[in-house]
């Protein structure tokens, strides 16, 4: 699965992209935040408000509780801020 | 028809504008320009950070929502990524319709969700030449768009 990070997300992560193999407990979006959360100083950091964090599925905005399974791609950013 | 482009280049208006096209039954033509402030002084521009692919699905998904809650013929809409000076456009929606009050609402809903829902993130670019913080979301734009909710 290709994860993406926007914006402060991706810097405080240092990445904008990266592919996992994702872990068999992890079902939701709200569940990948967790995971990812422990996976060092940087996605603790960025994540660390996660109920602020949205998530985009394939492309699409998504609520944490959505399944991730099966998804080629999810996306973690802070609230958009265009216009 | 929808019409909507992500663009790294600054805008022509008049060609953004002659993209919606017009027709026979065309009465009104709507449009909006949002332009880059200079907030006082303290900024020379702003750098936007789009997410490629879904900012133009999102968009699209925002003026079919449009189109299906007000006979509109058409919307077109583009905007800006990258480093947007001050003064200059960050995004121009269009919308034409046989009377005016389907291209104005038309026009306004889809600025009021491409703020709080398009995957668009800004930073400042500031005076001395450094740059500044992420713009913050602001509660004023989730109360713009839940209007339309109660509608």
């Amino acid at each position: 699965m290709k994860l993406k990070y926007f914006a402060w997300v991706r810097e405080r992560i240092g990445l904008a992209e990266e592919d996992i193999a994702l872990p068999d407990d992890v079902a939701t979006a709200g569940d990948l935040i967790v995971w990812l959360k422990g996976r060092g100083e940087g996605y603790a950091y960025a994540l660390e408000r996660d109920a602020f964090i949205r998530v985009a599925i394939d492309q699409e905005h998504a609520l944490h509780t959505a399944p991730v399974r099966g998804a080629r791609e999810v996306a973690l950013f802070p609230p958009m801020t265009g216009g | 028809m929808i019409s909507v482009r992500i663009s790294g280049d600054p805008l022509d208006l008049a060609a953004e504008a002659a993209a919606l096209g017009s027709d026979d039954d065309t009465g009104a033509v709507a449009t909006f320009l949002g332009l880059c402030r200079g907030e006082a002084g303290r900024l020379t521009g702003l750098e936007l950070e789009h997410y490629p692919g879904m900012a133009e699905a999102e968009i699209t998904r925002i003026a079919q929502a449009a189109m299906e809650r007000w006979p509109v013929q058409a919307i077109h809409a583009v905007h800006r990524h990258g480093l947007v000076g001050v003064g200059e456009p960050i995004v121009f929606v269009a919308a034409r319709s046989a009377h005016r009050d389907a291209a104005f609402d038309a026009v306004r809903f889809v600025m009021d969700f491409l703020k709080t829902e398009a995957p668009f993130w800004k930073r400042e670019h500031l005076l001395d030449g450094t740059t500044g913080p992420w713009v913050e979301a602001k509660d004023a734009d989730d109360r713009a768009r839940e209007r339309w909710a109660a509608a």
